[in-house]
């Protein structure tokens, strides 16, 4: 999550404050760091003498320092997270070359190895299984897309307009919070019961107090509307997290900015172009990327919202490869499908990282 | 250290290992929740350690997990001793090899296998394999009505053909209820009813090699006959089309709808305030006409089997689990709870099993119903098909037409995912 | 600088659209929980026609849902606290040291996000049961399995966080105590922590959110002892019906604390956030 934080080294410091090795200094080649942090060490260790070292004590000391220090920090993350998801995706690779049906499953040394069937099974487009994938996946980075603009659209706009302070503004912020808040289960169950057809409040209010509906009621959870369904719910729980990050981005925005603005005599649109969207535009960067990654793995959403069995119109691809793998017990399949959706993840966050650091170099 | 100490005391809360004296067992939902389940098993298994010192501990799955955790216990060799299964999983199960096969040895061990009903001993795995596990609860589909309706709409019997089923459902739906009630986004159900309608058309979703014939206009023809029931002949609620949460058991007993199609639903309907009186059964509807080669099948041979994992540690006090929970007398306590039959033919006789209900049932199993096809593919089918008709019905509830050719290309895209 | 007219009629609308739509589910959470099930069965009513409680009793009944909520409370805290030392350790050395494979292992963190749940939910299992047999040390179906699991998942967001959070931190202050002799743990206690409690309460409450919620994993790695709320909610839906009042009961139940817990400390997040995301 680190990579892409932005402004890294941008915030000025003060240059007696730089730590040591200091940004300047490639971080990959650690050596050239070492005088300065001889320094450092030589007037840290020495100020006080506490008791007398011998050179080589000491120097072991600041070795282990410098250089072992930080590893023994970072380990338990790295160990944690390497057991727990590089080790099983890479099992989750070895997976998808294999013929992991039924048959195969007690026994895995059973199942033949296939090499690249299953991607290719996956991949082409003639065939059935490639024809589904790729219309899921479609469907996918639709619901994505606007699942995220929309989001951020609200976070933005709830929080400039909570940017003023008046009567009940902590309330309503507290209250647009609370579905970031809200388990994901008891959320979505209840969005469920909102768009029952005949029973859901949705078409109690459309068709029986607004009369907006002409003919039958509307259905939600099937059909074409499915789709559209599960988008509101997407977005009823991931905007509040927009306007989380934009109000904390928001509170740095020198006020001196927006006061120069005014003396300018700008307007509304001109304050949000010229001055809010140019300071939000570090944070976007990051909430867009993290939003985007967020729904396109969703599965707890869709999966609560429809059961295992999503409509078509509203197969993302998290629920596909899970029927793949479970319904359908080909977890080979499943494996090649995740793979191919792993791969695709990791070329768009590149891309896009390769693309606004660049704009924003340029900028 | 406190970490330690920490990791030492979650760790405790895991399951004990398994030794000669304990036995883990997942039984399926069968009743209004599963706390009430586990009250129903819990003097049953106290008879059964007073009775061989062997105490089981159990799970009570929810339908909606089970079979996950089951494929997830065959894939690790982990998990419990004894477990409840879906009739129709047999076969994809026993393809796993997780199982304990009921060969005429292991079938000594629990009794013989003449002891049990053949119908539902054919839904137990394979044909010409030994089975991967034995019938516990036996269940068939049957028409449920309410008589008041019925008499109010002028109709003194109940339906016996489709075509009958179609005209009575007509006259009894109104402003205010509809004829017929369908879990229609439930894939498993629906792919019950199109196996029974497949029957009856004279098809089959599987040759005899086992292979998928998804696309035989027969097939095409019995899924569209069930859609139908909702677009053409309007006599369920288009609102059906979402229903995967049992609601069509709930508007029945709501008097919502006058008819359904289900298994064994008294218990339920009970626990809704439906009383017995209120609603009669009869058998499912076969067609006026028979179409050639068509069965005279009315429903598939539902039912929970019991099965024997091959991991357990204690195999020996497992089998005489099976064989308990498969006795005569736990046969006759345990299915006159749920309102399903017993599995083994001397319980069969206990007055418990003549109700209306259980009479029908019973005539069902006995002559009309034919298993599910027992092949390794059986889940995917229900999977896949069930889904294909979810769609169907999401389409009709939205007044577009139902065609032959389109459920055909679906049925035919489906079959294409479909391996081995 | 004054709001114009047009502005706050924009506001206006804006901000009260925003609310209606946050607003409504959570008022037919609370309005059906107090029905009786006959209402939740029949068409939509904004109130209930008797206001009853009886959901909030039935509840416990119908579903073991007092150990569920043990459960969830027990995996929830144990996965923030240990989410925490650990993110702790690593955005310190990430922010105050420069070392060979700092830049590898942010980008490792940020990839591990993309993961797709579904891709390693089996081998994850398959680990857990194999270290179990082979060490003893039983993870599958336990609260420490799902501890560990989930603690990982929260993980990389919560160092991301600190790291801004500790650079936002001036080195004057590292490089004073340094002076005064302090080590790096040291300075790290005395100075930064302390420093940093709002950053720190902001990933405390995220790394419990993340477990609080979860359920394709709990779905499979749980067992009705070990079972968390987000998947033994499901249980209200049973063979014969669905209680909806009982589920909006239960979901309410199990949304308030964690609701207040996080509206209450929301300040420390924005807080966090503001130095984690921002600088």
């Amino acid at each position: 999550m680190n990579a892409p934080r932005p402004g890294r080294g941008h915030t000025p410091v003060p240059a007696a404050a730089r730590p040591r090795g200091s940004a300047t200094v490639p971080a990959r080649r650690p050596t050239h760091a070492a005088p300065d942090v001889r320094q450092h060490h030589a007037r840290a260790v020495g100020a006080p003498p506490p008791r007398r070292l011998s050179e080589g004590q000491r120097r072991r000391r600041r070795l282990w320092r410098t250089k072992y220090l930080p590893y023994l920090l970072v380990a338990p993350a790295v160990v944690l997270e390497v057991a727990i998801h590089v080790v099983p995706m890479l099992t989750g690779v070895w997976m998808s070359l294999l013929e992991l049906t039924q048959f195969h499953i007690q026994d895995w040394s059973t199942a033949p190895f296939v090499g690249l069937d299953n991607y290719g099974a996956t991949v082409d487009f003639s065939s059935e299984t490639g024809r589904a994938l790729a219309k899921s996946f479609g469907i996918t980075v639709l619901y994505t897309s606007l699942s995220v603009f929309v989001s951020w659209l609200f976070g933005l706009s709830a929080a400039v307009f909570l940017q003023r302070p008046f009567r009940g503004r902590a309330l309503l912020r507290t209250l647009f919070l609370t579905p970031y808040a809200l388990p994901v289960y008891a959320a979505v169950i209840t969005w469920g019961f909102l768009f029952q057809r005949d029973t859901g409040l949705v078409n109690h209010v459309l068709v029986d107090q607004l009369g907006l509906v002409d003919g039958e009621r509307p259905f939600w959870l099937i059909g074409e509307n499915s789709f559209w369904a599960l988008l509101v719910v997407s977005v009823w729980r991931t905007w509040p997290f927009a306007l989380l990050c934009i109000t904390a981005g928001l509170q740095n925005v020198p006020a001196e900015m927006y006061e120069a603005a005014a003396i300018d005599g700008a307007g509304f649109w001109r304050r949000l172009s010229s001055v809010t969207l140019p300071s939000l535009r570090p944070i976007n960067q990051v909430l867009l990327l993290v939003l985007f990654l967020w729904t396109f793995n969703d599965f707890n959403t869709p999966y609560v919202l429809f059961g295992g069995s999503a409509p078509p119109e509203a197969d993302l691809i998290s629920i596909h490869i899970y029927n793949s793998s479970f319904s359908t017990w080909d977890f080979g399949m499943g494996s090649a499908m995740s793979v191919v959706l792993l791969l695709f993840l990791l070329l768009v966050t590149a891309v896009y990282l390769i693309v606004t650091n660049r704009r924003r170099i340029h900028a | 250290m406190a970490a330690a100490l920490l990791t030492g005391s979650l760790a405790a809360c895991g399951e004990p290992v398994a030794d000669a004296k304990t036995l883990t067992y997942w039984a399926s939902n069968q009743g209004s929740s599963l706390e009430f389940d586990k009250q129903t098993l819990a003097p049953v298994l106290e008879r059964f350690e007073q009775k061989t010192g062997i105490h089981v501990k159990v799970e009570v799955v929810p339908w909606s997990d089970l079979l996950n955790r089951l494929l997830a216990a065959a894939t690790s060799g982990r998990g419990p001793d004894v477990v409840n299964i879906g009739n129709t999983w047999s076969a994809s199960l026993q393809a796993t090899n997780a199982l304990i096969a009921f060969d005429p040895q292991a079938f000594e061990r629990i009794g013989g296998r003449d002891r049990f009903v053949p119908a539902a001993l054919a839904a137990a795995g394979a044909p010409g394999k030994a089975p991967a596990a034995v019938p516990l609860y036996s269940l068939s589909y049957a028409l449920y009505y309410n008589k008041q309706m019925f008499a109010d709409a002028g109709i003194s019997r109940p339906p016996a053909t489709w075509e009958e089923l179609v005209e009575v459902g007509k006259r009894l739906t109104n402003g205010k209820q509809w004829g017929l009630a369908i879990e229609g986004a439930n894939p498993s159900e629906n792919a019950h009813h199109a196996f029974t309608f497949s029957q009856q058309y004279g098809g089959a979703w599987f040759d005899a090699g086992g292979k998928p014939t998804f696309d035989t206009d027969q097939n095409v023809k019995a899924v569209k006959r069930y859609i139908d029931l909702m677009a053409v002949d309007k006599i369920v609620n288009p609102s059906n089309a979402e229903y995967a949460k049992n609601e069509s058991l709930s508007d029945f007993a709501n008097r919502k709808a006058a008819m359904l199609l289900w298994q064994a639903a008294g218990s339920a309907f009970q626990a809704q305030g439906m009383s017995p009186e209120e609603y009669g059964i009869a058998q499912v509807p076969f067609p006026a006409n028979p179409p050639p080669g068509g069965k005279r099948v009315n429903s598939m041979v539902a039912g929970i089997n019991i099965a024997v994992f091959r991991h357990s540690r204690n195999l020996e006090g497992a089998m005489e689990f099976v064989k308990f929970m498969t006795s005569d007398a736990e046969q006759v306590a345990l299915n006159k709870v749920y309102g399903s039959l017993p599995s083994v033919k001397a319980a069969l006789t206990d007055p418990a099993f003549q109700a209306p209900e259980q009479k029908i049932l019973a005539e069902v199993l006995g002559s009309t119903a034919a298993p599910l096809p027992q092949v390794t593919t059986e889940s995917q089918f229900e999977t896949l098909v069930g889904a294909v008709m979810k769609e169907q019905f999401a389409n009709a509830a939205n007044n577009k037409p139902i065609t032959e050719a389109a459920i055909r290309a679906k049925l035919r895209a489906v079959e294409q995912r479909m391996k081995g | 600088m004054r709001e114009g007219r047009g502005e706050r009629i924009a506001r206006w609308i804006v901000l009260s659209f925003l609310a209606l739509f946050v607003l409504t589910p959570l008022f037919v959470m609370v309005s059906s929980a107090l029905k009786p099930l006959q209402d939740v069965q029949d068409s939509f009513t904004w109130l209930p026609s008797t206001l009853t409680f009886q959901a909030f009793v039935d509840m416990w009944s119908t579903v073991p849902l007092g150990n569920y909520l043990r459960n969830s409370v027990v995996v929830a805290s144990v996965a923030a606290v240990f989410s925490v030392s650990i993110a702790v350790f690593a955005a310190f050395a990430i922010s105050r040291y420069r070392f060979r494979g700092r830049g590898v292992f942010s980008v490792a963190v940020l990839s591990t996000q993309m993961f797709p749940g579904i891709l390693f939910l089996l081998p994850l299992f398959l680990i857990y049961v194999n270290l179990g047999t082979a060490t003893g040390l039983e993870l599958y179906q336990t609260r420490l399995g799902l501890v560990i699991t989930y603690l990982t998942f929260s993980l990389p967001f919560s160092i991301w966080m600190l790291v801004g959070y500790f650079d936002s931190i001036p080195r004057g202050l590292d490089e004073a105590a340094q002076v005064d002799g302090a080590g790096a743990m040291r300075t790290l206690f005395k100075v930064i922590l302390p420093t940093a409690v709002p950053g720190i309460v902001a990933v405390t409450v995220y790394a419990f959110m993340t477990a609080w919620g979860e359920v394709l994993f709990a779905s499979i790695m749980t067992d009705q002892d070990s079972r968390t709320l987000a998947v033994g909610l499901q249980a209200y839906s049973t063979q014969f019906q669905v209680y909806w009042n009982q589920v909006m009961a239960a979901s309410l139940v199990v949304s308030v604390p964690v609701v207040a817990g996080f509206l209450a400390l929301q300040r420390y997040f924005v807080a966090g956030l503001t130095a984690g995301a921002v600088k």
